[in-house]
């Protein structure tokens, strides 16, 4: 086959390239592959005798029309559809009044939330006098109901599924408020850190719809939760600036704004942002999906580094950890941290692609981490060991082993992936097969923990 | 003739597999092959043929490798794995019963 000379034939071909990569469907090698295919295919019609602009004719009208192919490469590849999601109703999703449509939903739904939370003041609990824990324990039971009515209303799940899931929030309600807490005790603490992990389960069912068994969905929500969180930052630091605002403005005319700032906008922006953050993550997905893959490649190795500085610090130094309650909940934090960089860089990763550094790296990270954890779990062992359990230590404790188990299997997944004896798919399948632990432990600290420890 | 669009469908998989069987190949040349076999009675849409060996390659039937082709662009080549020869032979049985069954009613109904 000769190179087509012909000048239009190859703007042409250019256009019809560009067409293709609008479609989120196609990857730059599918594209790659079509457009070789679509040049096979003109080269031979050429031949025949036809000129190039009926060649061209010919040759895109047997590749098939572009809705169908997006359509049946989305199907095929449906980790892409995250990006599209308009494989169902076709073309009619994309258009600009059911976009309106949803604004407004989201908008009502988070205008419904900053409400709900001012709600309990009318009933004497005033966030500044004494019902803070009040807040505190119920906090996400103000939004996370109306955000998975967003999602039911997003993906058309309907009342059933509605009714299916309000028995879960109903109980939270119940365990966030029945038990006798004991002022400042810990078991209430582990109520507020937990509560939200347990119904963050609840939110993942809303979103992934009838479908919440497939992985794949699962996947989306696993990428539907950093980029909320990427996206809840970016309004919290806005809204920082706008309560910065505010203070100055009205302390220069001698007005003081703290009922305006600490009674409306803090409550209400921290409620009605998670609603907005989510509309926007699906919204507008194509503006920053790739945030959370970018910044995973940015501080994976960076954490690999740290992790093995600070073994090489301790192996050198000799010094032990000193286990107290922060060092704890440090370590805990550092093991989420580690899962979440393997999450999101399978998120975003091409299952079949072959292992390269940047996967060398990671089973390095993982490797390291547990080392660490390693240290640090005989540490909180001997701890308990000494002065006895008390609820934070359980509770850590628990959360240290159910991480380390994930990140003991992933590494054990991802050194046969290296060694080319296993497929990433399985290491995929592993981390979302594991999600749900997460919450039912959360749950457990909830349920079990109060009447256990005497709600001290 | 019009084939009906599920017989195409679900004749795509055996199909490829068995061309990729005679020898290595690319997306243009198996539809070219396909179109040649069937005296131009199977026509596919070029462009599904691609969802179709990206789905065998995920399922591991096929393999598939970048490399120049005569014209010296990229060109991806696909390769038929054990496995995709296992799938082709249990493929083979199940369309000689539809085959078998069908002939047998046809040879009674109008016995040519």
């Amino acid at each position: 086959m000769t190179a087509l000379v012909d000048q239009p034939l190859e703007e042409q071909i250019a256009q019809w390239r560009e067409y293709l990569r609008r479609r989120q469907a196609f990857h730059g090698s599918d594209i790659e592959e079509l457009e070789g295919h679509l040049r096979d295919q003109l080269t031979a019609l050429t031949e025949s005798g036809l000129t190039g602009e009926e060649a061209f004719l010919v040759a895109v009208k047997r590749m098939g029309s572009l809705d169908a192919l997006s359509r049946e490469f989305a199907r095929e590849h449906s980790d892409r559809l995250w990006k599209q999601l308009v494989i169902g109703p076709g073309p009619a999703e994309g258009s600009a009044s059911s976009g309106r449509t949803e604004m407004l939903v989201a908008l009502s739904l988070a205008v419904a939330a900053a409400l709900a939370i001012k709600v309990p003041e009318l009933f004497g609990l005033r966030p500044d006098g004494g019902a803070e824990m009040f807040y505190f324990r119920n906090g996400s039971l103000f939004v996370f109901p109306l955000l998975a009515v967003y999602f039911i209303w997003k993906r058309g799940s309907g009342v059933k599924s509605a009714l299916r899931l309000a028995p879960a929030f109903a109980a939270a309600a119940l365990f966030a408020n029945v038990f006798p807490f004991r002022t400042n005790g810990d078991t209430q603490t582990l109520t507020v850190l937990h509560l939200p992990i347990a119904l963050w389960l609840v939110i993942g069912v809303a979103y992934m719809g009838s479908r919440w068994f497939s992985s794949g969905r699962r996947m989306d929500f696993v990428r539907f939760s950093g980029e909320l969180a990427i996206y809840y930052a970016l309004i919290a630091l806005g809204g920082i600036v706008l309560i910065g605002f505010t203070a100055m403005m009205f302390k220069s005319i001698g007005v003081n704004p703290e009922r305006l700032i600490g009674g409306w906008m803090v409550p209400c922006g921290i409620v009605g942002a998670v609603i907005i953050g989510s509309w926007l993550v699906e919204a507008k997905q194509s503006v920053i999906e790739n945030m959370a893959p970018v910044l995973t490649r940015l501080f994976t190795p960076l954490f690999t580094v740290l992790l093995l500085v600070f073994l090489g610090t301790m192996a050198w130094t000799r010094s032990p950890i000193d286990v107290k309650r922060e060092v704890l909940i440090g370590f805990d934090l550092l093991l989420v941290l580690v899962v979440g960089l393997v999450l999101y860089a399978a998120s975003a990763r091409d299952p079949q692609a072959p292992p390269d550094l940047f996967d060398r790296l990671q089973l390095l990270l993982v490797a390291s981490a547990l080392v660490v954890d390693g240290v640090a779990l005989a540490a909180i062992a001997a701890r308990i060991s000494e002065f006895g359990f008390t609820p934070n230590r359980v509770a850590a404790l628990g959360e240290n082993l159910i991480l380390l188990v994930n990140l003991a299997w992933t590494a054990w997944l991802y050194a046969r992936f290296v060694r080319r004896r296993g497929s990433f798919a399985t290491l995929e399948r592993w981390q979302i097969a594991y999600l749900p632990v997460y919450a039912v432990w959360a749950a457990l600290v909830v349920i079990v923990f109060p009447p256990v420890f005497g709600y001290r | 003739m019009d084939m009906g669009k599920d017989l195409v469908a679900a004749s795509a998989t055996p199909l490829v597999l068995a061309i990729l069987a005679e020898g290595d190949s690319y997306g243009y040349a198996i539809i070219k092959r396909v179109a040649e076999l069937s005296g131009g009675h199977l026509q596919w849409t070029d462009g599904m043929l691609y969802p179709v060996l990206h789905r065998l390659e995920r399922q591991g039937l096929v393999a598939a490798k970048w490399s120049a082709s005569e014209s010296g662009r990229r060109r991806k080549y696909y390769r038929i794995t054990r496995d995709g020869r296992a799938q082709l032979a249990a493929q083979r049985q199940q369309w000689q019963v539809v085959d078998g069954t069908l002939r047998g009613l046809w040879m009674q109904a109008c016995p040519a």
